[in-house]
């Protein structure tokens, strides 16, 4: 039942993309081979941009239609996801597709099934989202391209989250990657949407190669591809550990981790924001998804140095990302930056937890894991919402970078009340879901500290709990300052004065559907916990017996004594003392409030110019945290020609550059095109050459062959 | 073990071990001379209490001697000299640049990580209670030439000396209940010697370089560059 | 019973704060050579606020009148579960010491929010400058709490003062540091000197004033409110973490009388100190708080590194 839902899944967003391929080329079939051809050469800017008007317009009932496919994906991946959760066993089955002596092998467990959840929910989203959205890009952009690879890369997550045998998850795999590649560059006329796709699939290829070298490992070792051989495979743990690192290089390229990120905040601002809302809401968790999988339940047999790596990994990413994101001024890459941050935390949490499994201690290893699994819901969901609301100002601003916005909250009242739903929700504040990740994530740092004998790792984890704290404290000043430049204060361009709020109930219902879910689980974290149960116990054997100890109003993660949290009862005592005071209030002699221009300091004349700028709000951490950034700022005085004393104008830049480039990536690219060079030594153009490298190849296999 | 299952002695020579840790600390965040001679008086005091305190709770009476001479010496007389000094040379309003004051504060910790980690497996076989102290002692040794490295006063670099020294003592007192009379006695006047001469050296380096930081030391050097 | 005493616990340490900032003026006045106003001046301050109509800048949204109800509920919040003047009470159990800087968190995310609301070049600097701090002073603090948490294994505020007076008086040099890194973090994050100073008005240095600059009336009465809430609840944190003897933990009226006049001794005797360490210390450069926060960390990496090294 719970499979057939998946499949009923797979095929719908299958299908929503050949309907909107079919929709755009109803009059001319050319067939989807031209849009491929077409959109393949995305790197190469040799075909001139297409007049307006080349896409035929496609009646909106059609759009609707594709984007309800989309949604019915999205609602029965969700479906299953649910039944599955409570489902007793894990269903699998075959696909009669594939190799001849290898099936397609589909399972669905409690594992896959929560990460449908995941997925469904943030592809409900999208397809809500979508059809208000993408009505811009008529006439300019091929809505056929756009429709065609959201479902395959729809399709593609999913087939990654059902997969049973190594060569349905790759297939499944490198759909999602391929996919997302043409979704990244689809408005290609801009150059550094080009570059950002193509970046995005060379790294996404070289993470791919890492994921197949380590299945080639487990391969091997049980001469299957099938995953059920290879959770009875014995591996020595030194190639398991080889295995692992692999899997961890491929799994945390894909979810952004420093200094595997590169990619990251170029390709997810690139993107149309319901695509930068599925890629970095869901595509980033069927990462986590593949190392969860393949570490705890294809490997095996979990050591703590492994985690101490993840564990690593994961707060460089954390601090580091949030770093980057600060400083930011673009809308959109400063929540991709974010999201690294969000990985991060949640690469943390399974460190901590494979910590405390290699150290034998279950029962706190599942706090670490529920914490990440916790911050992984939590996270697809707020920064889904965050790039949706995002998207809608810039579809009603047409402006990416926030010097240009403010005073939004009065243009777009209900975008902005959603926009700060997200903000507080991601800065990890009570009472919003956000928080209560990151808390769990604390406590299970914590508990590391009374269990771990080893000195050294205890001190590592209390560290890394430091700079989680770090973490969140600079994002809530990140998301003050993208909030308080975008939303509040006055406009500071004509386009963010005369923004209005979006007309298509779409485009806000969808994100409205997110903040509740944000806000409901905050309130209610056991309950979350109580239906996390099913994973835990088919991952580690064991459920988090203290979490709701106290029933359901308590959130007890180490026991009554250790650490205790009532969301419910934090909200209702707010909502307690804000009621008091308004019923005080009104009562009181000064009920009403007068309105009077801002304090000018006597000068007069308020310009939207003096408000503090992007760039401005984040100096002082710039300043600080200086030696992280590649900064270049000049300022160049004009003088007037008559005195040269006498400036009349000041032009100031910034550019802030990411470290990771000098360090890491282009020394990468010399060392690669060296070897090239190397390499094209052996095409020398003579024919006679080439002719005798055929002739050794005989040889050679005449040889092995005899 | 959590403390108070230690003794009230135990209790009191680890709580003097943190501080001395903590002076380390401070000396390697401290910019002026003078300021590190205040410190360095200071973690001289520390030591001086540590070993009345092991005189007193073991009992050793012959560490009263100790104690009297660590007072005399370093909580007196070699401050009082190095001040002397700095203020003869003009150079106790100076204060000195801090390179890669972060990195230099994290290693620091790390290096105190880093001790725990090497004197770990001793602890295990030592049956005394105040073997963490080892830690410690081996951490302000490591500090003392961290001190060393990263700076560049002629004068840092002896208290860092002195520092390292200071570490040593403490591991003897803490965990030995200190060293024969005549070793100690030996040491005390090994240090004074060594004080004397570096102020002898500190007016010669002066008037042959004129300047006391040790980098300009490499002119002296015969090889042409 | 227990409800019942764990909300007027609540409702006295609101209503008590205004009255430690009182005193701790009161001392500071009498330090600096000058005619204090009585302690009880801020109780005839809030009072005049709340009596007057708010004046609301005509470019701010409906953000800016409600964050000062947010920034009061979590201060307020914060306050009732904060053991006072009794241990385990009920409430205590609804947050723990991590929570706590999420309230904290909560309130200044708000009130950032709001300086930037008007539009005005104060209100922008005042909310960078205050988030600035804020993500120094937040790893300091949670490394202190780190340390402490270590030590009684819980991070639930009354267990753990209920471990430190079940085991009775001990050097712990953890708690020594742990202690120094808590004082300078307090001194930052209720906008004290050296960071910020509470009494200033003067532009380029302000902080917290920059910040609610455009708030009057009951608006600003709110937020003064709070504001003196932070500032007890940081003194009670650290009196009863660090000192915790006297506390009433059974619910007779001899325990509870006993542990109100200590709490009272604890809170007189701390603002005296922090009195005399305002009165002798000058105002820092902006860019000079990193180093007091770097050193207010370092001492709580200190606690946690002696409290492995040493006291394991």
């Amino acid at each position: 039942m719970t499979l057939l839902l998946a499949y009923a899944s797979v095929a719908a967003a299958l299908s929503s993309g050949l309907l909107a391929l079919l929709g755009e080329h109803r009059a001319a079939w050319t067939g989807p081979a031209l849009q491929v051809a077409k959109l393949v050469r995305i790197p190469v800017p040799l075909r001139p941009k297409p007049a307006v008007g080349h896409h035929r317009r496609l009646p909106h009932a059609w759009r609707r239609m594709v984007f309800a496919l989309l949604t019915a994906s999205g609602v029965s991946a969700l479906g299953a996801g649910l039944l599955q959760l409570h489902a007793d066993a894990a269903v699998s089955g075959q696909l009669p597709f594939g190799l001849p002596w290898l099936h397609w092998h589909v399972r669905l467990d409690t594992l896959s099934a929560f990460f449908l959840v995941v997925l469904g929910l943030g592809v409900i989203a999208a397809g809500v989202y979508g059809p208000g959205y993408t009505r811009q890009f008529a006439g300019q952009y091929s809505f056929g391209a756009l429709g065609l690879f959201t479902g395959s890369f729809v399709a593609g997550m999913e087939g990654v989250l059902i997969a049973d045998d190594a060569y349905l998850f790759v297939i499944a795999w490198e759909a999602m990657t391929v996919s997302s590649y043409f979704l990244v560059g689809y408005q290609h006329e801009h150059a550094s949407h080009r570059r950002a796709a193509f970046l995005y699939l060379l790294m996404g290829e070289v993470g791919a190669i890492a994921i197949i070298l380590a299945f080639g490992i487990l391969a091997a070792a049980s001469h299957s591809f099938a995953f059920d051989a290879w959770r009875d495979a014995h591996v020595t743990p030194a190639w398991g550990t080889a295995a692992f690192l692999l899997a961890l290089a491929g799994f945390g390229m894909k979810a952004g981790l420093v200094p595997l990120h590169a990619w990251l905040p170029e390709a997810h601002p690139a993107a149309p924001a319901h695509v930068s809302g599925l890629m970095s809401g869901v595509m980033l968790k069927i990462a986590v998804y593949g190392l969860l999988r393949f570490a705890f339940d294809l490997l095996g047999d979990v050591q703590w140095y492994w985690g101490a790596i993840v564990l690593g990994l994961g707060t460089g990413s954390a601090a580091l990302g949030i770093l980057y994101a600060v400083v930011q001024s673009d809308l959109k890459r400063l929540l991709a930056y974010s999201s690294i941050e969000n990985m991060g935390i949640v690469f943390m949490g399974l460190g901590l937890c494979m910590v405390f499994i290699g150290k034998g201690h279950v029962q706190l290893g599942l706090i670490g894991l529920v914490a990440a699994l916790y911050h992984v819901l939590n996270h697809s969901l707020f920064k889904n919402l965050l790039f949706l609301a995002a998207g809608s100002v810039v579809h009603q601003t047409h402006r990416h970078d926030l010097e240009h916005m403010g005073g939004l909250i009065k243009r777009m009242p209900v975008t902005a009340g959603l926009f700060l739903a997200g903000s507080v929700a991601i800065a990890g504040l009570p009472p919003l879901n956000g928080f209560v990740s990151e808390w769990l994530t604390f406590q299970a740092a914590l508990q590391a500290a009374s269990v771990i004998d080893n000195g050294i790792l205890r001190s590592m984890v209390s560290v890394a709990a430091a700079i989680l704290a770090f973490t969140a404290a600079v994002a809530a000043a990140c998301f003050v300052k993208l909030y308080g430049v975008a939303f509040l204060g006055q406009p500071r361009e004509r386009r963010s004065a005369h923004a209005h709020e979006v007309s298509h109930s779409g485009m806000l219902w969808a994100p409205a559907m997110l903040a509740g879910l944000c806000l409901l689980l905050g309130v209610l974290p056991t309950w979350v916990l109580d239906a996390m149960r099913p994973i835990t116990r088919q991952l580690l054997g064991e459920t988090l017996t203290s979490a709701s100890a106290r029933g359901w109003l308590w959130l007890t993660p180490g026991g009554v004594s250790t650490a205790s949290y009532s969301a419910p009862l934090v909200l209702l005592a707010m909502a307690l003392a804000w009621w008091l005071l308004r019923r005080l209030e009104r009562r009181g002699p000064a009920a009403d409030v007068r309105r009077a221009p801002a304090w000018d300091c006597g000068f007069g004349g308020l310009s939207p110019r003096m408000q503090y700028t992007a760039a401005a709000f984040a100096q002082p951490v710039r300043r600080i945290f200086a030696p992280v950034w590649e900064t270049v700022e000049t300022s160049t005085p004009e003088t007037a020609a008559a005195n040269p004393l006498q400036v009349t104008a000041l032009s100031y830049r910034l550019e802030i550059g990411d470290r990771s480039w000098r360090w890491l990536y282009l020394p990468l690219t010399r060392v690669v095109e060296d070897l090239a060079r190397q390499t094209a030594r052996i095409q020398t153009g003579q024919v006679r050459i080439y002719i005798a490298y055929s002739f050794m190849t005989l040889i050679v296999l005449l040889g092995v062959v005899s | 073990m959590p403390v108070p299952a230690y003794s009230v002695y135990e209790q009191a020579i680890l709580f003097i071990a943190a501080l001395v840790v903590f002076t380390s600390f401070l000396m390697l965040g401290q910019k002026r001379l003078s300021g590190m001679i205040h410190l360095f008086a200071a973690q001289g005091a520390l030591l001086a209490a540590t070993t009345a305190l092991a005189a007193y709770a073991l009992p050793y009476p012959h560490l009263y001697v100790s104690a009297l001479i660590i007072v005399t010496l370093k909580v007196i007389l070699i401050p009082a000299m190095l001040h002397r000094l700095i203020v003869r040379l003009d150079m106790h309003r100076d204060a000195e640049p801090l390179y890669l004051y972060g990195y230099v504060m994290m290693a620091a910790a790390a290096l105190v990580m880093f001790s725990y980690y090497v004197v770990e497996p001793i602890e295990h076989l030592s049956t005394l209670a105040t073997r963490n102290a080892m830690a410690v002692s081996l951490a302000v040794v490591l500090l003392g030439m961290l001190l060393m490295i990263t700076r560049r006063q002629v004068v840092t670099h002896v208290i860092g000396f002195m520092a390292i020294e200071n570490g040593l003592f403490f591991a003897a007192v803490a965990s030995t209940q200190g060293m024969p009379m005549v070793v100690e006695l030996g040491i005390a006047f090994d240090v004074l010697v060594a004080a004397v001469i570096f102020g002898v050296f500190f007016f010669h380096i002066r008037s042959s370089i004129d300047s006391l930081d040790v980098d300009r030391l490499n002119r002296l050097s015969e090889v042409e560059p | 019973m227990d409800w019942l005493l764990a909300l007027i616990q609540a409702v006295l340490f609101t209503l008590l704060a205004p009255l430690f900032s009182g005193w701790l003026k009161w001392v500071k006045c009498l330090l600096q050579n000058r005619r204090p106003p009585p302690p009880w001046q801020p109780y005839r301050d809030l009072r005049k606020l709340f009596g007057k109509r708010p004046v609301v800048a005509d470019t701010a949204s409906w953000l800016f009148p409600v964050t000062p109800y947010v920034v009061f509920c979590a201060a307020a919040l914060s306050g009732a579960i904060v053991p006072f003047f009794a241990v385990d009470l009920p409430t205590a159990a609804i947050a723990d010491m991590i929570v706590l800087v999420g309230f904290f968190a909560l309130g200044r995310f708000f009130l950032a929010l709001a300086g930037m609301d008007v539009g005005t070049a104060f209100g922008g600097m005042g909310s960078s400058r205050e988030m600035t701090i804020a993500s120094l002073a937040e790893p300091a603090m949670l490394m202190a709490i780190f340390t402490l948490a270590l030590t009684a294994s819980t991070t639930n505020i009354s267990v753990a003062i209920d471990y430190l007076l079940d085991t009775g008086l001990a050097l712990r040099p953890s708690f020594l540091f742990a202690l120094g890194g808590l004082l300078l973090v307090a001194v930052a994050e209720t906008g004290r000197i050296p960071i910020d100073n509470p009494a200033t008005h003067l532009e380029l240095t302000m902080i917290h004033e920059a910040m609610i600059l455009e708030y009057s009336g009951r608006h600003l009465a709110l937020i003064e409110w709070a504001g003196q809430i932070r500032l007890m609840l940081y003194g009670v944190l650290i009196a009863n973490i660090f000192l915790p003897w006297g506390l009433a933990r059974e619910f007779t009226p001899e325990a509870l009388g006993i542990g109100a006049a200590a709490i009272a001794a604890k809170l007189g005797a701390l603002a005296v100190a922090l009195a005399l360490a305002e009165t002798s210390v000058a105002k820092m450069r902006l860019f000079r708080v990193q180093e007091f926060l770097g050193f207010a960390y370092l001492l709580s990496l200190l606690g946690m590194l002696s409290h492995i090294i040493l006291e394991v």
